[in-house]
């Protein structure tokens, strides 16, 4: 079986690859601190598979994370100056090799797909070829090495090496902002673990004047957007506002058909989600990938289809759960 | 309610700008704190918290693939594919992959697209190429737009077309919460009807405001140019 952690494992080599790259580049601005960072982020990667089993301690790598935080925050992390092919360079290899230069593009998401959907009968001696709990992730991993085989195969740069030398550049450009959605998702589960959700649950129900149905939907969805954008996901705020209003006022009191509340309810989330960094891999991680000046410019996209939606949601919820 | 004042740090922290990092660490060790864990407790969280949020860092795998075929002229490849198709906008492009996404996630393809799988090797290159045909020149402001849109509709797209799907997530999550707490027996399939009247209203609001996007870049092509014909006056002087 292929394992998730072997896709860990992956992107730990790939880490340190670019790590040692940094250190032998001697016209690199913050040679060392930059290496260092890139190369502990690597290890970490590593080590993490025993901390998830359970075999090593999980406070070695907290300090850990907190030394790349420093190294990161601190200035001693920098991008370096590397040679990229140059704009009529590109123009002349996008003629040489036209819409070919599309087909590993369109080789990842078609790979993945293509497994993910085939994972459920890809099993060798009664055991599954694709770890069954994080399917996409391996069927990602596997679809991106394909599309590099596949790069390399159709053009054949000079050095085969060019996949990594060309991702440093990228790597780079995102710099610490590589390091931020996990550290958010840390920040998540420890406002869970301190009850930042039942403080919130408790505020919401306290606001709610009684005998209203408009006011109990409008708290509900409101609530719903509110702590979907302090906890980074729906997922965590549906069963405390849920369990605060929804069931509560919407369902008992108001005899709401629970189907379309909660359906609807759950929705409301979605829109939250749209509007916060707190959802690090919806909002800051393209903003990393696609090298944007403004780590928030994704959420500024968003903001104006999730507001009106919010209040769409609201109408639909109140017209069509109460008979 | 003492444990708000973490949110609190994050919202201050994230208005005045301070390194996002920074600010997450504190509000962490912050909350954490006034929930009652001592500090080798905070340092496990971290730690536990580091291993099991790896996946979202998958992203990474993507970038040699992106960085070869990009280093071979992709984006310029794309600008040329879109060029012929004049008809072609950058509004217009992601409405068509904001119809692709939502209607692939709604029948249960949702690892089809993504922000590394398509936004960055595919959907933005062309949507810039796109403008690049229309104005011949792509400025950094505009650019930065695109690509908040190139993802937006990814996002837009999955989220609310992926509900219609039954077997999601959110679905699952919903009905196991509901009929374990409260003993209903609620059809995933009820759950994912209802969600068509919000996917249509997505799709409806986020469509008329990518048909606008084209519009507005079309008034900051004007005011750039305009400001950057008065540079050039002053300087020839």
């Amino acid at each position: 079986m292929i394992n998730v952690e072997a896709v860990y494992w992956l992107i730990g080599i790939l880490f340190l690859a670019w790590a040692s790259l940094i250190a032998a580049d001697t016209t690199h601005p913050r040679r060392w601190g930059s290496s260092a960072f890139w190369g502990l982020l690597g290890l970490c990667f590593f080590y993490s598979t025993w901390v998830q089993a359970g075999t090593a301690p999980g406070w070695i790598l907290g300090i850990a994370v907190l030394v790349l935080v420093v190294l990161a925050s601190t200035g001693l992390l920098g991008q370096g100056k590397h040679r990229t092919s140059t704009g009529p360079e590109r123009e002349s290899y996008a003629k040489r090799f036209g819409n070919k230069l599309f087909i590993p593009a369109l080789t990842l998401p078609l790979v993945t797909v293509i497994l993910v959907l085939a994972a459920p009968v890809l099993v060798i001696g009664g055991t599954p070829l694709l770890d069954p709990k994080n399917t996409t992730l391996v069927a990602l991993a596997i679809g991106a090495v394909a599309a590099v085989v596949v790069a390399l195969v159709i053009l054949k740069p000079k050095n085969p090496a060019t996949p990594i030398f060309e991702s440093r550049r990228i790597l780079e450009s995102i710099g610490w902002a590589a390091l931020l959605p996990q550290m958010l998702t840390t920040l998540g589960i420890l406002f869970t673990k301190a009850g930042v959700g039942t403080a919130v649950g408790t505020l919401a129900s306290g606001l709610l004047p009684k005998g209203s149905l408009i006011a109990g939907v409008v708290v509900y969805c409101l609530g719903m957007f509110l702590f979907t954008v302090l906890m980074g996901n729906g997922f965590a705020a549906f069963p405390i506002m849920t369990a605060a209003i929804g069931w509560p006022v919407l369902v008992e009191t108001f005899h709401g058909d629970p189907a379309i509340v909660f359906a609807i309810g759950m929705l409301v989330g979605f829109c939250g989600t749209l509007c916060t960094p707190m959802a690090a891999n919806f909002n800051l991680v393209p903003s990393a990938l696609l090298e944007m000046k403004n780590k928030y410019g994704v959420i500024t996209a968003q903001a104006g289809t999730a507001i009106p939606l919010l209040a769409v949601n609201i109408g639909l919820m109140y017209f069509l759960a109460f008979h | 309610m003492l444990v708000l004042i973490g949110v609190l740090l994050v919202i201050i922290g994230f208005a005045i700008r301070l390194n996002p990092l920074i600010v997450v660490t504190v509000a962490g060790i912050v909350t954490a704190l006034l929930g009652g864990m001592n500090p080798a407790q905070i340092l496990d969280s971290f730690g536990t918290g580091f291993a099991s949020s790896r996946s979202v860092t998958i992203f990474v795998a993507v970038l040699p693939v992106v960085g070869i075929i990009e280093f071979f002229g992709l984006q310029e490849q794309a600008k040329v594919l879109i060029g012929r198709l004049a008809k072609l906008t950058a509004g217009r492009v992601l409405i068509g992959y904001l119809a692709v996404r939502q209607l692939t996630a709604a029948v249960g393809l949702n690892s089809i697209g993504g922000h590394a799988q398509t936004v960055r090797p595919l959907v933005f290159p062309m949507a810039e190429g796109a403008a690049l045909r229309r104005y011949g020149h792509v400025p950094e402001k505009i650019s930065e737009k695109i690509k908040g849109h190139s993802a937006a509709a990814d996002n837009v797209g999955v989220f609310f077309g992926e509900d219609v799907f039954v077997a999601v997530g959110s679905i699952l999550l919903i009905t196991t919460f509901v009929d374990t707490t409260y003993h209903l027996h609620l059809e995933p399939l009820q759950l994912a009807l209802w969600a068509i009247p919000t996917a249509i209203a997505a799709f409806l609001i986020h469509g008329f405001r990518l048909l606008r996007l084209d519009k507005q870049l079309d008034k900051e092509y004007r005011e750039y140019e305009l400001t950057a014909r008065i540079e050039f006056a002053g300087e020839a002087k």
